[in-house]
């Protein structure tokens, strides 16, 4: 099998740049207040349901099989005095059950058979002390801060500090983009999402290295005094396609992997496989639009200053 | 010239099939069904367990349970040094008395305790099993007249305080909240929380006599119906501990006792000694069993008993009275705990998880297969080797390590099916690069491999230096998923860069292909 438009590309990507900066600009902007609305304090002003999962804030999570309907359901626990939140998941007659309130799982248990008069089934129950919920945000940001201060790191050792600098622009890029789609759609944002986040940063790092690296390989055949701008912006048009063919074909088989995780993992693994199905796209986006466009920009500001 | 990489090859045949030798006991125990389980028995279970690889809390189903020793009931900050590892001692000898396979007891930083349990779903026991103290303690009662004056004296208190109604009634504001049961003094269940704030306020507080305290029973359900827990004044002296108790059984009572769940325990020589002391001096009076500051039972003592045996009643059910035996055998806890977090995955979850993690698992290999086969021909042969090897070859280091497959682990092992293919893209598009400018398939080959291992290298050692921050800093489950990611990567530079290019040797030297399709 050959895929024509993949032998020889001669893209024009960078002449599009500034299309792509508005895009990233808008998407980020969106993902911004998206973030701002579910996971701050800010949203409940405005009433609008925080996503945070009880791993952040403590609480309690139960997850049983009856054959009920949830209106049955949602009324037995109000009967039972509790302010609880329910979620149909997986298959019918499967319901999360979610609740601050001290109320051990097992006499939940009991208490739902009581009222429905129905055989319950405990899948799963989860508690998190106030306490711990904390220390698990903690956790979490130190998590986030020290995977991409040992990342960038690594890059300003291995390549320079514009493309380190462009580099960390591009991963809050990808983060806000995809974890704010996530949080737009009201899914929760657990410990799983922070793992399937830094995975995404990963690989869109990843990918940012294999054109860096053809960049750097194409500039190294000229002396950099005698770049102009034009050779500049075509040394980067060059390097994105040679290595475009690898990029498509990496992200296909990525795409295909953690979009069959999304069909068919579960809700177990829904939210990480939602994470990295909308991360493979924005991260290699990121790598040709923000990565090796900032690059480009900065190095022709910096030459038109030589020029002067 | 001819078998120059013939044992190359022979090494990766023989890696394949040690390689799935050793999951074929992790796959039996995936496989097998409830029936069987229950049909093959519990040791060779065990056995096959232990041969196979780990599998989380979240594919077999268990409890995850995180304590904390509560700092504030250690006086002496020596003590609490040792204070959660002897938590941790105390615990793992309850947990032996469960029967759990495999159980994880251990200390997490200073003050915290992790304990797993595989298997376990009845939360309530185990909780009871874990979180309670234990701390059995023998205190003399007070006399009723001591009593009966206090809570008069609280009456009055009350009276004068005069935030109760005034009343013209001969009973008390606060004895009004009380009934008689068995001729001791209970709070039926609606009063619990006013009789507990009144007994908490500051001037009550200092109406009890000195050296005296107030504690609760347990809670008792009348025939009727309704709960009730009996109130009573005990010295706060403690003649005696369950740290002198040397073996627990629990019973059905005889006699008067028909039919009632007792627990028999008998102390050891010095404890003998204090307990014929004790009861010989205070024959007549009532002696309080308190199990962590609730009265169990409170009986009269009626004669001395020399034996170092004596009994607790009142428990509600024999199973009850086996697991209160049972950590009464294993002793208490020197600090009382506190859960702080708890994770319960049911068995039938966990089967549908790890069926769910198969069939995404299966999808995704056949498509990545069919794609590379399509685009790379016999050279995606290759790769889907090497991703097959890789496949193998993290499952066998993690039973090797000992590591532990969870759910985000089998999706970091998704995951890496489509990375690792990455690799060889990356090769065999240099490659392709290489003989469209017209260069013979082995110089491509040369410069292919040679140009994009740099490349490799630096893309996998950034995903490498996330996955290790992850292991040390990610808690429960996303360690899983780094462990399996991190031996991904390191493997799949074997496999995709070593293990590829040695089988492209073997056919363009010892085979002389011209060229290998691509």
């Amino acid at each position: 099998m050959r895929i024509k438009w993949l032998e020889n590309p001669n893209i024009d990507f960078m002449g599009k740049r500034k299309i792509a900066y508005a895009v990233s600009s808008v998407l980020v902007l969106v993902g911004l207040i998206s973030l701002l609305l579910r996971l701050t304090p800010l949203g409940s002003l405005f009433g609008i349901r925080q996503t945070w999962s009880i791993d952040f804030t403590g609480g309690r999570l139960v997850q049983v099989y009856v054959e009920a309907p949830i209106d049955q359901v949602r009324s037995a626990t109000i009967k039972m005095g509790l302010r609880a939140e329910i979620q149909n998941v997986g298959q019918a007659h499967e319901f999360l059950i979610k609740y601050k309130e001290d109320v051990e799982p097992d006499s939940l248990v009991r208490g739902l058979e009581r009222i429905l008069g129905k055989k319950v089934r405990l899948d799963r129950a989860e508690h998190v002390g106030p306490k711990i919920g904390a220390e698990l945000r903690e956790k979490a940001l130190i998590l986030t801060i020290v995977g991409l201060l040992v990342i960038l790191f690594y890059i300003w050792l291995r390549f320079d500090i514009l493309f380190g600098l462009a580099a960390t622009i591009a991963l809050f890029h990808d983060v806000i983009i995809t974890w704010g789609l996530h949080s737009l759609f009201g899914f929760e944002t657990d410990m799983t999402v922070i793992a399937a986040l830094l995975t995404l940063i990963g690989y869109s790092i990843n990918d940012s290295i294999v054109v860096a690296d053809r960049v750097r390989e194409y500039l190294g055949r000229f002396r950099l005094i005698d770049v102009s701008p034009k050779d500049l912006e075509r040394i980067f048009n060059d390097a994105i396609n040679s290595t475009l063919s690898r990029t498509v074909i990496t992200s296909f088989t990525t795409f295909i992997v953690v979009f069959s995780l999304l069909l068919f993992g579960g809700p177990v693994l829904f939210n990480f496989a939602f994470i990295l199905t909308v991360g493979v796209f924005v991260g290699t986006y990121s790598s040709i639009f923000v990565v090796s466009s900032l690059v480009l920009d900065w190095r022709l500001r910096g030459l038109r200053r030589k020029g002067k | 010239m001819s078998g120059k990489y013939l044992w190359r090859l022979g090494l990766i045949a023989a890696l394949f099939v040690g390689g799935i030798y050793m999951l074929i006991p992790t796959y039996k125990l995936l496989t097998m069904s409830e029936e069987e389980k229950q049909r093959i028995g519990r040791q060779q279970l065990f056995d096959l367990k232990k041969k196979a690889l780990n599998l989380g809390l979240d594919i077999q189903g268990g409890m995850y349970i995180v304590l904390s020793v509560d700092k504030s009931k250690v006086k002496d900050p020596a003590q609490l040094k040792d204070a959660a590892d002897r938590v941790v001692e105390v615990i793992r000898n309850r947990v032996d008395q469960l029967g759990v396979f495999e159980p994880v007891i251990q200390k997490v930083g200073e003050d915290r305790v992790i304990v797993q349990l595989p298997g376990v779903v009845s939360k309530e026991r185990a909780r009871n099993i874990i979180g309670k103290t234990a701390l059995l303690e023998f205190k003399l009662l007070a006399d009723d007249k001591v009593f009966a004056d206090f809570l008069k004296s609280v009456d009055d208190l009350l009276r004068k305080r005069g935030n109760f109604t005034a009343d013209t009634s001969q009973v008390g504001p606060f004895t009004r909240l009380l009934v008689g049961y068995e001729g001791d003094v209970a709070v039926p269940e609606e009063n619990w929380d006013k009789v507990d704030s009144i007994l908490n306020l500051p001037e009550v507080k200092r109406l009890i006599p000195p050296g005296y305290q107030v504690l609760w029973g347990r809670t008792i359900t009348t025939k009727d119906g309704k709960k009730l827990r009996k109130l009573f004044l005990v010295q706060k002296r403690t003649p005696l501990t369950g740290a002198h108790l040397v073996d627990a059984q629990a019973t059905l009572g005889q006699q008067q006792m028909a039919g009632q769940p007792v627990v028999h325990i008998t102390f050891d020589r010095t404890g003998a000694v204090i307990f014929a002391r004790l009861t010989g001096e205070n024959v007549g009076k009532r002696l309080a069993i308190v199990l962590d500051g609730v009265v169990q039972s409170a009986p009269r003592i009626q004669e001395r008993i020399p034996t170092g045996n004596a009994q607790i009643t009142g428990i509600p059910t024999l199973q009850e009275a086996q697991d209160l035996a049972a950590i009464l055998r294993a002793g208490a806890l020197p600090v009382p705990v506190k859960i702080e977090e708890e994770r319960i995955v049911g068995p039938s979850l966990g089967a549908d998880s790890i069926r769910r993690g198969m069939i995404a698992l299966g999808v995704a290999f056949i498509l990545v297969v069919i794609f590379m086969l399509l685009y790379y021909k016999v050279a995606g042969a290759i790769a889907v080797l090497a991703l097959l090897a890789n496949l193998i070859f993290i499952l066998d280091v993690m039973a090797m390590l000992n590591a532990t497959l969870t759910m985000p682990g089998m999706a970091g092992l998704i995951l890496t099916v489509g990375m690792a293919v990455d690799a060889n893209v990356l090769i065999f598009e240099r490659i392709r690069e290489e003989l469209r400018k017209g260069k013979s398939f082995r110089t491509a080959l040369e410069v292919g491999y040679a140009n994009a291992t740099r490349t490799i290298l630096d893309a996998n050692i950034t995903t490498l230096l996330t996955a290790i921050v992850l292991m040390f800093l990610g808690v429960g489950p996303i360690r899983g998923f780094a462990i399996v990611l991190s031996i991904g990567i390191v493997i799949n530079l074997f496999t995709s860069i070593v293990m590829t290019r040695w089988i492209f040797g073997y056919l363009i030297e010892d085979r002389k292909m011209q060229a290998v399709p691509i």
